[in-house]
């Protein structure tokens, strides 16, 4: 596979040319419109989770007894202020997944944060030293691989207890090794570029040449693959949170609110079926997104 | 070939060490695993008990020891059962298999041809179809979709059970879940990697030669394309699995995942432990053989 036709070198320094880049790839991004539909759907959320005190109708712990199982509005038996009907509690549903996107982008952002700083460093070092560093890196890479990483990530939360910087760091360090075999791999087929020799030439240190030269020519796939895990650590986070182990608060999160829904879905449907669509869209959006950035980046496809 | 063979042996091995270091580690961060085991007991019995189950030796030491034990096939006693824990594992694994192979299955046969039809059809309605349905279903959490398709077959239609594993009509559910999950990702690797040979001189050579577009498509194009399918159906294995563990809480499937899960509640170790490092071991044995199968099936190699 020819791997080094993956990213053209591009210097930071090259004035002009990166400029005139950069608006190519922003004019790619704005012809395309399921990329600006996501784009504008996660604005909205994004904007929803942090305003949700000011966003939301109502306390998204408050609740009611004579309002219990109120179904959506537009629905025989809902009530006008209850947009999306109420919890087995009568807790306000809409309010709740409101509140409910703030725990989901935290950890979408944070644990794939956590991942790039372990993998992009790993990446790095095994694909500039190679070697001894190289085997021992990519080995725990092949171990982390060997275990369904929901599994690993449950039996840790657990183990650690559930919170949610917990879930945060076990997500992030479950969830690295893809990054480091991308940026090992570009490392290694830019290493022997005529820029990188020159770099070398001229005195530069190993240091100056691995972050200056090498690792600025990997940021376009970091992108990508960043975009992309923040939503596959959202669908992590759901699960887990599904699964029980979730943030340890009374806090709620979408993957507990249809966890709990999960129970009642013969007698109010609408408790699990939101907070899933809530997931939805904002998954689907943030793949959209991330989908065209990468056409948007390839310089094959211009 | 056969020193390659020998090389593909050693890396298992080292990965399984490194599979049982994080198997270990479990229970090692867990903080202390004797309060679990006799949460009403004095601290006297438990320092006793500490002390005579070599929780005080170094750590190195009861890794070793771990080692030894798994083995041997011990992974301890399972706090709640209080029964040797690996058996109890290995008795939910044939449900957990059966669900995933349907699953997969029912995965590739819907995968494959619409994939080749995407690739074929580039561009066209049916291709975007797809690119969507990829999209969506790429986009849902497994456990959600379950719930969806509970809601709509058990509840609405009440043509299926809703959960339990009583017949084989309780399958259908898990596995079309567990499918919606699993097809979106081989859909797209079929499609991507048909398109990749689809251009190929060879492929226009054998066009060119007026042999039927169907047999150009099977026999040239799909064989070729078979190479990255083979690879990563086997590292979508572990996706699957993981998938399969939610798949079952959902479902109420007494398989491994739901074993698991519920383990994870009663912080039972020993079950979590054999558990997990079943569910590792399987894929990469799994991964071993996929490479095996790649070693055979690319002709470059083949020939050395």
């Amino acid at each position: 596979m020819a791997i080094g036709t993956l990213a053209p070198p591009m210097n930071a320094a090259a004035g002009p040319a990166f400029a005139e880049e950069r608006s190519r790839v922003w004019r790619k991004l704005l012809r395309n419109p399921a990329a600006i539909a996501g784009a504008l759907v996660l604005l909205v959320i994004v904007g929803a989770a942090v305003f949700a005190p000011y966003v939301a109708p109502h306390e998204p712990t408050r609740q009611s007894l004579i309002r219990r199982f109120t179904p959506p509005v537009w629905t025989a038996g809902g009530k006008p202020g209850y947009v999306l009907g109420t919890d087995q509690v009568g807790r306000d549903i809409l309010s709740r997944m409101i509140h409910g996107a703030r725990v989901s982008l935290l950890v979408g952002v944070a644990a794939v944060a956590v991942s790039l700083v372990v993998g992009v460093t790993l990446g790095l070092l095994s694909g500039f030293l190679r070697g001894r560093v190289d085997t021992v890196i990519m080995t725990v890479v092949d171990v982390t691989l060997s275990f369904p990483q929901l599994l690993l990530a449950l039996a840790f939360v657990a183990a650690l207890g559930p919170s949610l910087l917990t879930i945060i760091m076990v997500l992030g360090l479950t969830g690295w090794e893809r990054y480091t075999r991308v940026v090992r791999a570009e490392v290694l087929a830019l290493r022997e570029k005529d820029f990188v020799e020159a770099a070398r030439a001229i005195g530069a240190s190993p240091a100056r040449t691995l972050l200056r030269h090498l690792l600025p020519n990997t940021f376009s796939s970091i992108i990508v693959m960043s975009t992309l895990q923040v939503a596959q650590a959202i669908l992590q986070e759901a699960a887990l949170s599904f699964l029980g182990v979730g943030t340890g608060s009374a806090y709620p999160t979408w993957g507990q609110m249809i966890s709990l829904g999960r129970d009642f879905v013969t007698v109010a449907w609408w408790l699990p079926t939101f907070p899933g669509l809530a997931i939805l869209l904002t998954v689907l959006s943030i793949n959209l997104v991330g989908d065209r950035l990468r056409d948007a980046l390839d310089p094959r496809t211009s | 070939m056969l020193s390659l063979v020998a090389r593909r042996l050693a890396r298992l091995v080292v990965v399984l060490a490194g599979v049982s270091l994080v198997t270990f580690a479990i229970l090692q961060v867990s903080g202390d695993p004797i309060a679990l085991m006799m949460p009403e007991a004095p601290e006297a019995d438990r320092a006793a008990l500490r002390q005579s189950m070599g929780f005080n030796d170094p750590l190195a030491v009861q890794f070793a020891r771990f080692v030894g034990n798994i083995v041997r096939g011990d992974f301890g006693q399972s706090f709640f059962h209080r029964e040797a824990a690996l058996p109890i594992v290995l008795a939910r694994m044939p449900t957990t298999l059966l669900l995933t192979v349907f699953a997969m299955g029912l995965s590739l046969a819907l995968a494959i041809p619409i994939g080749i039809m995407s690739a074929v059809r580039r561009n066209t309605a049916f291709d975007h179809t797809a690119t969507l349905v990829v999209f969506l279903g790429t986009s849902m959490p497994v456990f959600w979709t379950g719930i969806m398709l509970i809601l709509l077959f058990a509840v609405h239609f009440r043509v299926l059970p809703v959960s339990g594993w009583e017949s084989w009509a309780a399958l259908v559910l898990p596995a079309i879940t567990l499918a919606t999950f699993s097809t979106p990702l081989l859909l797209r690797i079929v499609r991507s990697s048909m398109l990749e040979v689809i251009g190929l001189d060879y492929v226009r050579t054998a066009r060119a030669k007026g042999v039927s577009e169907w047999f150009v498509i099977c026999r040239h194009a799909l064989t070729n394309a078979a190479l990255p399918l083979v690879t990563v159906a086997g590292l979508q294995f572990g996706l699957l699995l993981g998938g399969a563990i939610i798949t079952e809480t959902v479902f109420a499937v007494p398989g491994l995942g739901r074993l698991i899960v519920g383990a994870i509640r009663q912080l039972d170790f020993p079950i979590v432990q054999a558990g997990v490092f079943v569910l590792a071991l399987i894929v990469v044995l799994v991964n071993f053989t996929v490479d095996m199968l790649y070693l055979y099936l690319n002709p470059q190699i083949r020939v050395r």
